[in-house]
């Protein structure tokens, strides 16, 4: 069963590895994905990004997500956060953390965990300027064929 | 009286329109998301902004992702929202 969570407060990578981890001696192998505020290298200077979200439907999306990884491969543990609010350059935004007895598990189910998310998870970006403008960021093309390859991956 | 339905923006649909949620009854004739959205757009300059640009909305009938054929019944929680960008 995933460990999936929505909130406003920064997460500790170590203390989710830990708890993911503790008096097991079964995983072999444990995927991490860390995805943080990045600044622009071109354009106008970012200063924050505002995750908004539909507050119930997240949550809901995020542990069908799971649950699908977890039918697909044979995971031993399984844990997915994702911030909301406001978020400085450089802050975590979202961690997923997949275990199994063997790496390509781990490292594949990691993968599609975050590419999913991405396109089915309802959440919203707005970029926040130096300059004191804001603009939405736009979902990316690259972002649907990055889930889409799951799609034909079927199990 | 049939139950409102419930509807919710998201993202600049929210800003567009000026509020998060609303309750409305649920107009004579509009039984799917397209025919809801159709209506919402003729209700003033927000919603003809927000509902303007219709490859780029996306919805949601009672938190399951849905299109402009979903079904749309009184008591629903109706959600219009931009291609989402988490992660």
């Amino acid at each position: 069963m995933a460990k999936v969570r929505v909130q406003t407060e920064d997460f500790d990578v170590g203390a989710e590895f830990a708890a993911l981890t503790a008096g097991r001696t079964d995983i072999g192998g444990i995927g991490c994905f860390v995805g943080t505020v990045r600044g622009n290298a071109v354009g106008p200077a970012l200063e924050a990004l505002e995750l908004e979200q539909y507050p119930g439907m997240t949550l809901r999306m995020l542990e069908k997500i799971a649950t699908e990884a977890e039918r697909r491969w044979e995971l031993l543990g399984c844990t997915v956060i994702h911030r909301h609010g406001r978020m400085a350059l450089g802050e975590n935004i979202v961690l997923v953390l997949a275990a199994s007895a063997h790496r390509a598990a781990a490292l594949e189910a990691t993968s599609f965990l975050i590419d999913w998310l991405k396109t089915k998870a309802p959440f919203w970006k707005k970029e926040h300027f130096s300059s004191g403008a804001t603009q939405w960021v736009d979902a990316k093309d690259s972002d649907d064929a990055a889930a889409a390859r799951w799609e034909k991956a079927g199990v | 009286m049939n139950a409102p339905i419930q509807v919710l923006y998201f993202a600049w649909l929210r800003e567009r329109v000026g509020r998060s949620a609303e309750d409305v009854a649920l107009p004579d004739g509009v039984r799917t998301v397209g025919a809801l959205m159709a209506w919402l757009r003729k209700r003033g300059d927000g919603y003809a902004a927000a509902f303007g640009a219709e490859n780029k909305i996306r919805c949601a009938v009672n938190q399951e992702f849905g299109g402009p054929e979903t079904p749309v019944k009184p008591g629903d929680e109706v959600a219009f929202f931009p291609p989402v960008t988490g992660g």
